[in-house]
């Protein structure tokens, strides 16, 4: 009998429950008129905006009108830093942690090609807080931005010192919680946030910018609408507010569970040969694992575990088809090949964890011994 | 280019006599070089000190990370002629 697949590479990327597969329905066949019309099916489409903006909102506890839609995380992250750095154009400088999403730092390479300062982490992917406070509160510094948790290893920034530097410094903050919002509660303070319905169980092509009343910025860009030039697409907006919705709903439940397998595969994988498992074990969130095997390379591994029926992630350059090693492995001084991350969803049950647990040893063996790794002491 | 010790092998160093061996890993990808260490490494007695050349970006992170994980010390690294890098690590003691 075909055994069912096992779907662990939820990090950005999670499966759709039914409720959301039924709002997206639901904003096709209601939403369908163009929102920025006057007429009657227009208004039914922007009241299905204006309502998914509420809902959004409240989770992130602000106000409707701070949140807006945008077509990708890379979208938001290009205007919001553009527009703030426009509006602080005397300042020459973007600060940084060494572990921002790519897409997050070459928006701001981009910005100020030569004045992106990034400031480096510890071991568990912690930024160095007395350095960071420094780099912002030395002259010139147009803004901050400094990631809710790591996408990669999983860890928890401590954001209320990071906002406190940036307040103190008159600095504006921008805060990646593109993976943490639906599994953690929502940072307080920023000046600009980004996040991820997708990775929240919400549909792909779509992002949140939410901004503070205080945040001021000038456009880089052509008339228009500043932050989702064309229009929302309002379906995807409604299934993103209905999937954050049902995720805040069981939010405490489904820290309890995912948490639960987390730590049974942190303490399994951690007994294995030549395996470390990365980022902080407590300050992280609760659905998502990362380890790295030694002799293995990511893809190999990945690729093995994909036909046993095993779906994970890797942070490894040997994976990402280019040759620089993953930055965020790297500033935290890991293993930068045979990468595995596993990112849990609600649906993963026991016995899933349980079946890729059994898998894991013998398919690295296999890769190994592939590769010529040498026989582990 | 042979998958080997250039000059290890025949006559392991005991501790007190420690000369610089070296793993020719230039060109290779990720992670060839780090097994090409590991199997270097069991030739070798304690406390011998072994040098990896490598071309391949990721072994500047990877060979300190190998040290960490095994209980081998991570030495240091300089830049060679050529655009290679070498890694030297001291293998423990017992």
């Amino acid at each position: 009998m075909q055994r069912s697949r096992v779907f662990l590479d939820a990090g950005g990327s999670a499966p759709l429950s039914s409720r959301v597969v039924d709002a997206l329905q639901a904003g096709f066949a209601d939403g369908w008129a163009d929102p920025a019309r006057l007429v009657t099916e227009s208004r039914k489409a922007r009241g299905l905006i204006d309502g998914s903006r509420e809902a959004i909102a409240e989770v992130m506890g602000v106000g409707a009108d701070q949140v807006h839609f945008t077509p990708s995380i890379h979208f938001a992250f290009e205007r919001v830093i553009s527009g703030i750095a426009q509006m602080r154009r005397a300042q020459p400088r973007i600060v940084l942690s060494a572990i921002e999403r790519d897409a997050l730092m070459h928006a701001a390479i981009h910005t100020r090609p030569h004045g992106v300062e990034l400031v480096g982490v510890d071991a568990a992917g912690h930024l160095d807080i007395d350095t960071f406070g420094a780099a912002v509160a030395a002259d010139g510094v147009a803004l901050a931005a400094v990631q809710h948790a790591n996408q990669e290893i999983g860890t928890v920034q401590r954001l209320d010192p990071v906002a406190r530097a940036c307040a103190d410094a008159g600095v504006p903050l921008l805060v990646d919680a593109s993976s943490s919002i639906g599994h953690r509660d929502a940072p307080k303070y920023w000046d600009a946030l980004v996040a991820h319905p997708a990775d929240w169980g919400g549909p792909a092509g779509i992002a949140v910018l939410a901004l503070s009343p205080q945040t001021r910025w000038l456009p880089t860009w052509p008339e228009g609408d500043d932050w989702a030039p064309g229009g929302v697409n309002v379906p995807l907006a409604l299934a993103s507010a209905v999937a954050l919705q049902e995720r805040e709903q069981e939010r405490l439940a489904t820290a309890g569970h995912l948490g639960a397998l987390v730590e049974k595969i942190r303490a399994t994988v951690r007994r294995l040969e030549g395996v470390e498992v990365l980022g902080d074990p407590y300050e992280r969130l609760p659905h998502v694992v990362t380890f790295s095997c030694l002799y293995v390379d990511g893809e190999s591994l990945l690729s093995e575990l994909d036909r046993e029926g095993f779906a994970v992630g890797s942070g490894s350059a040997c994976a990402s088809g280019s040759l620089e090693p993953s930055r965020v492995l790297a500033s935290i001084g890991a293993l930068t090949h045979g990468n595995v991350r596993v990112a849990l969803h609600p649906a993963v049950t026991g016995e899933d964890v349980d079946r890729f647990l059994a898998a894991l040893p013998e398919v690295l063996n296999r890769v190994r011994s592939r590769l010529g790794a040498p026989g582990m002491q | 280019m042979t998958d080997a010790v250039t000059d290890a092998g025949t006559d392991p160093p005991t501790g007190d006599d420690i000369t610089p061996f070296q793993v020719d890993a230039r060109g290779k990808p990720c992670p060839i070089p780090i097994i090409m260490l590991a199997k270097a490494a069991r030739t070798l007695a304690p406390g011998a000190e072994l040098t990896v050349l490598a071309t391949d970006p990721a072994a500047r992170y990877d060979v300190p990370a190998w040290a960490r994980m095994t209980g081998n010390n991570f030495v240091g690294e300089s830049e060679t002629d050529g655009g290679a890098i070498a890694l030297t690590v001291r293998l423990r003691m017992a």
